[in-house]
């Protein structure tokens, strides 16, 4: 892609090694500048972000069923304070269940992902989120609108 | 023995300028002011190759030109959706290319120079954007809408909808309209 461009700060909260492993990889493969920062539940990520230093995730993908906090936990912590606004939140889940799409969505997730099985396809689902994230920010979409599923 | 030279500035960098671009056999054409043109087919990594090794002789490309074109087809874009009355009855890729009087495929290739995305999915999403922004006034119906932005049928914009979103404008809607509720 293009050099005038900063690299994406993005940060993956998720219990499964494999599945860390294998994002790590696809987001590597991926030709647009990106920082990824990885926590092995959702009790590391809130301690992280609630040190006031910490440096922000411009996306952070967030596993649903992870133990001590789980992703939906996380989401509404981190929705319920102003410091985080401007960080997109995607949540990364096995389910795909709508009702889980939608209750997701009306605590102020961005985006939905269903974790996908292939390697070829979850390159193309985070670039997909790259791509409209961006377009979010660049062209300034309405915030209280911004959410999809993928 | 000790000797001193002297130069001129101009001459000295335009001379390296027409050198390099020869070395990368890219075809030119010299402006006045330090400035050349090159055809928009030339590729990045020759036009990279260019900007590096221009920078052994602290020379830089300004190439703000492009930059400028690329925030005025985004502003175009925008108007051109969320202003009622300039949405185009041509495709809007020919209006673009009337208004900059610029070949569509160099405006493509300066937008993606400059995002992550082509022209064409940025006109579907903010024509997406703009169907958002009616279902929620709810002042037109979708049959209204789907007219409102050249979509052939409420199937077509219902499916590009879907395709975006990942959700159907009515469960889109439901979603807003709890998100408000939770929030008051």
């Amino acid at each position: 892609m293009t050099n005038n461009l900063t690299p994406l700060q993005i940060f993956l909260a998720d219990d499964d090694e494999d599945d860390r492993i294998f994002f790590s990889e696809a987001i590597e493969d991926i030709r647009m500048k990106n920082k990824l920062t990885l926590f092995n539940n959702g009790k590391d990520l809130m301690d992280y972000l609630l040190d006031s230093d910490a440096s922000l995730p411009d996306i952070l993908f967030l596993d649903l069923n992870m133990p001590y906090k789980n992703g939906l936990e996380c989401l509404k912590e981190i929705r319920a304070d102003n410091r985080f606004k401007d960080v997109s939140i995607a949540i990364y889940s096995t389910s795909s269940s709508e009702e889980d799409i939608e209750n997701t969505f009306i605590e102020g997730a961005n985006i939905y992902i269903k974790k996908p099985n292939d390697f070829s396809e979850l390159k193309k689902v985070i670039k997909g989120v790259f791509q409209m994230n961006w377009q979010f920010h660049i062209s300034g979409l309405n915030k209280e609108t911004f959410f999809f599923s993928i | 023995m000790r000797f001193y030279i002297n130069y001129d500035v101009n001459i000295a960098c335009r001379v390296i300028l027409q050198e390099q671009l020869e070395l990368l056999n890219i075809k030119y054409k010299l402006l006045p002011l330090g400035g050349f043109e090159i055809s928009s087919t030339v590729s990045k990594e020759k036009f990279n190759a260019l900007k590096e090794n221009l920078g052994r002789y602290a020379i830089n490309i300004v190439d703000n030109q492009r930059k400028h074109l690329f925030q005025q087809i985004k502003e175009t874009i925008v108007e051109i959706i969320f202003d009622k009355d300039k949405f185009p009855n041509t495709n809007i890729s020919y209006y673009l290319s009337e208004k900059f009087n610029l070949s569509y495929g160099h405006l493509a290739s300066v937008f993606s120079e400059y995002t992550y995305t082509t022209i064409e999915n940025f006109i579907i999403i903010q024509k997406i954007e703009k169907v958002k922004k009616l279902i929620i006034e709810e002042k037109l119906n979708m049959t209204e809408i789907s007219y409102e932005l050249n979509y052939s049928s409420v199937a077509h914009l219902s499916s590009q909808f879907k395709k975006v979103t990942g959700l159907t404008p009515t469960v889109f809607k439901r979603i807003v309209e709890k998100r408000k509720q939770l929030i008051d």
